[in-house]
């Protein structure tokens, strides 16, 4: 087992220089870089000045070379400053001579998006473990068509048109939430209790409306897991050895049902910390999609680069986490992979 | 146990706050007062407060409020001091005086002197500064502060437009960004500025709070606070708006004739207003591509184009049909051009006489076994894209066959700047200085630079020379109706329309000119007020 986590491990090094290598090429495929993209159009610029700008940034350098400056950097964990954002660190915090302490631009991004990303997914799995039970035991009677058509029309509305309605609707007609932000203007004046009340009311969209939308699939995974595992001989069994069936259900077939939930959970990591990028910009959060987003539309290479190491990385490494989770979860696995 | 503590939390925020229920007396009038807190916002966030590194139009919008520059535009926009009470010109054109107003503080109390437009101006100019609008101040050969009140430029050859690039220039505090590596240094983030304003917080992604600058060199402002916060998706914003969170949006053509007056609850609280917008929407040929080095041709077009139709169908009639490529109403503007009229008899005449004929009646028409047809290239913007359908409609009338294509921002530049296009539909932004070198003279058709249409007319050349050289505006703009009345004779580009600009703000906000001066509403801000019952109760200053 062992020596299996350490073979993953050793293989992941030249993986991600393979990813990094060919994101670099793609991105640099497309057509402009910062010099363009900035300031682009104004005839207030010369082509002196944008050749200047281009050779600062090494941009005038063949492909490869740059790649090469990259990858050296890379190698003392050095994610470099973005062209765009007055050279902030890409990835995390620096402090100057004066003591002045500049944020990294995704020191600051993916603390947001990995709080509504995580709750939303806690509240995914805690409604759909429920709705798949009910599905799968009630199969073809009407609460599962009921669950079906309610995860049908979850998972076909677009979200940001749910999220215009409800910002419409909650926010303009009621006043329950606010639109859009994280915090409201005042939010500094208000006490602890206020606070907590505050972040929660400007998050409960962001949250929410998520969810609903990214129940579909659990529903039905943990649905057909639990149709599986129900027709089992040993579920037969345990019903013949006159157990309560709620026993049966919640202790033995639902702890086999949720195998297939780990392997999900383990590839939505890196999900978890791209954020939507849609949903970021309509609530005017400023998290990691908004930023990546943004860094593609003004070729910010450093930190799309940045956002997509740090996502490669993540991708493997919860690869590896759900295939390990699903060794310990499930001994059948755990042999063969020992064998 | 977790799990219950979230659902309670959400169960929290699901509970209703009591609805504002203020029935503001929106529409009685009150007396100028000062304090409140003016909220808007923006859909892009600064990336740093310093304009000549940023390079952005988010940064120019906040630290507008910071900074002065020596010179600046008043409601008609005629150049007037800022910093400098007064300028004079040399006998030979070649040397500007500007002399500065007195007692002049920087937000942190110490003096502001012509040292530091010197030191701005050796900022700018420095190699290691990454700024694209170095070009204007490399001019300047000398560059000499003789005295705290007076600071001296010296050009090797007049050079009118200098006098717009020092408006354009906010001047910085020498002695916090002395030593300091103007690319990546702090003050960006921190700015102290001389303006009516200073920056009070900015919370990365979500606000920029400014605060009222008592050492401001032009006098205290009325309004306390403006807090910008950044909301990317325009539609959020109107909901913002609508909600009373946000006092001040630019509305786009449907929001604003449509929306808006159909809601009597929008319509008592926000009060709309038109201003001139910053740019014109044009058809531009590619001068190098037969046929548009036929003047007639493209004359041809002109007349095939219905302008008031466009403006009716893209703007819902909120724009202006313009005869010349400056803001209407200013002095730069010839009074005497008129648009090319809807005229498709006119246009098939000369096409005729430019050979092109329907043989075999078809409806296409055809010249050298060639039929007339063409691609208009264009970026995803709905206005454009919107008009093209409609030119290619008027075009397909009189015989000529339009394919449209739309293109990806990066990738559309790439094809315009190596003037690989026949057609291109594009705007300009409507500089205030009338110097328009950079887009129209023949020496600027390389890759890169802007006349990528090619323009070609000597005359003009010549006028366009004579113009940087003219540092009297009276005579400057004998030069420029000139000049415009010849680029409109040429037809090297068919003017569609100038939009309006559009803000919608809360009747809470008074003090603001309706109708707009040329300069827009936002000219004179610093007078905007918040009559005491009208602000914000949950916001204290």
């Amino acid at each position: 087992m062992m020596q299996y986590v350490l073979k993953r491990v050793l293989w992941m090094g030249p993986l991600l220089i393979g990813i990094s290598l060919i994101s670099f090429l793609i991105m640099h495929l497309a057509p402009g870089d910062i010099t363009t993209t900035e300031a682009s159009f104004n005839p207030k610029t010369s082509q002196e000045s944008i050749q200047k700008l281009r050779k600062l940034y090494h941009l005038d350098e063949p492909v490869m070379v740059q790649y090469g400056y990259w990858l050296k950097r890379m190698v003392k964990l050095d994610f470099g400053n973005s062209f765009a954002s007055h050279q902030r660190p890409v990835f995390w915090q620096t402090k100057d001579a004066q003591g002045n302490v500049t944020k990294g631009l995704i020191q600051e991004a993916l603390p947001i998006t990995l709080i509504i990303s995580f709750i939303s997914m806690m509240l995914s799995i805690i409604i759909s473990v429920p709705l798949g039970v009910i599905a799968a035991r009630k199969h073809k009677k009407w609460q599962d068509n009921a669950i079906t058509i309610f995860i049908f029309l979850g998972f076909s509305i677009p979200t940001f048109w749910l999220s215009l309605l409800l910002m419409y609707w909650l926010g303009v007609i009621h006043h329950l939430v606010p639109i859009s932000g994280i915090h409201s203007i005042n939010y500094d004046s208000l006490g602890a209790v206020d606070r907590i009340y505050d972040t929660t009311s400007h998050l409960f969209l962001p949250i929410v409306i998520p969810s609903l939308t990214g129940l579909a699939g659990l529903t039905l995974f943990i649905k057909n897991g639990m149709l599986d595992v129900l027709h089992q001989d040993y579920i037969t069994t345990a019903l013949a050895k006159g157990l309560a069936e709620s026993t049966v259900i919640y202790k033995h077939a639902l702890r086999n049902a949720l195998l297939p939930l780990v392997t999900i959970l383990g590839l939505s990591i890196p999900g978890l910390i791209g954020g939507s990028v849609i949903s970021e910009t309509l609530f005017a959060i400023p998290g990691m999609g908004k930023l990546f987003y943004t860094a593609v539309l003004m070729r910010d290479f450093p930190v799309i680069m940045g956002i997509l190491t740090i996502g490669s990385a993540l991708t493997l490494v919860g690869n590896l986490l759900a295939d390990i989770a699903y060794a310990w979860a499930d001994p059948r696995v755990r042999r063969g992979v020992a064998g | 146990m977790r799990q219950c503590f979230l659902l309670l939390l959400f169960a929290l925020a699901a509970c209703s706050k009591p609805a504002p229920s203020t029935q503001l007396q929106l529409d009685s009038v009150y007396p100028s007062q000062s304090g409140g807190v003016l909220v808007d916002a923006m859909i892009a966030e600064p990336s740093g407060l310093i304009p000549m590194i940023a390079a952005e139009s988010a940064s120019s919008a906040i630290a507008s409020h910071i900074f002065n520059s020596l010179l600046r535009y008043d409601k008609n926009l005629e150049l007037e001091g800022d910093l400098a009470k007064s300028w004079d010109i040399s006998k030979d054109q070649k040397t500007i005086t500007f002399h500065l107003k007195p007692d002049l503080k920087w937000a942190d109390g110490k003096p502001l002197t012509s040292a530091d437009a010197l030191f701005t101006w050796q900022l700018v100019t420095d190699e290691k500064t990454r700024t694209p609008y170095a070009s204007d101040f490399k001019l300047v050969i000398k560059a000499e502060a003789p005295d705290p009140l007076t600071f001296r430029v010296n050009y090797a050859q007049p050079y009118a437009p200098a006098l717009d690039s020092w408006s354009g220039l906010q001047v910085m505090p020498e002695h916090l960004l002395k030593g300091q590596d103007i690319n990546t240094t702090s003050f960006a983030r921190k700015p102290v500025g001389s303006n009516y304003y200073r920056l009070a917080e900015w919370k990365n992604g979500e606000s920029l709070v400014l605060s009222a600058n008592p050492l401001a060199t032009q006098g205290v402002p009325k309004i306390d606070k403006l807090v910008t916060r950044i909301i990317p998706d325009p539609a959020a914003q109107f909901l913002e708006l609508m909600a009373d969170n946000i006092d001040v949006m630019n509305l786009d053509p449907i929001q604003y004739s449509r929306i808006v007056p159909a809601r009597t609850e929008l319509k008592q609280k926000i009060a709309l207003y038109k201003e001139l917008g910053n740019g014109y929407t044009y058809l531009g040929f590619n001068l190098k591509h037969a046929p548009f080095d036929d003047k007639r041709v493209r004359q041809a077009i002109n007349y095939a184009i219905d302008k008031q139709e466009l403006i009716d169908g893209v703007l819902l009639g909120l724009g202006e049909p313009i005869a010349s490529p400056y803001k209407p109403g200013t002095r730069w503007v010839n009074p005497q051009l008129k648009p090319y009229p809807y005229d498709p008899a006119k246009a098939r005449q000369l096409l005729k006489e430019a050979g092109f004929v329907d043989h075999d009646a078809d409806g296409t028409l055809v010249k050298d076994g060639k039929p007339l047809a063409f691609e208009i290239l264009l970026n995803q913007n709905k206005e454009r894209i919107t008009s093209a359908v409609l030119i290619q409609r008027r075009l397909k009338e009189i015989g000529i066959k339009v394919t449209i294509r739309q293109l990806e921002w990066a990738s559309f530049l790439g094809r315009i700047k190596s003037s690989d296009f026949d057609v291109v539909i594009l705007g300009w932004s409507l500089s205030l200085d009338p110097d328009q070198f950079s887009i129209w003279h023949s020496s600027q058709n390389h890759p890169g630079q802007f006349n990528f249409i090619n323009y070609n007319n000597p005359k003009v050349d010549k006028l366009l020379e004579q113009g940087r050289l003219e540092l009297n505006p009276d005579k400057r703009m004998k030069i420029y109706h000139e000049f415009s009345r010849l680029l409109l004779e040429d037809s090297p580009i068919v003017y569609l329309f100038e939009g309006y600009g559009l803000p919608a703000i809360h009747k809470r906000i008074r003090g603001i000119d309706n109708p707009a001066p040329p300069a827009g509403i936002g000219w004179n801000s610093q007078d905007w007020y918040i009559p005491e019952p009208l602000r914000r109760k949950e916001i204290a200053p």
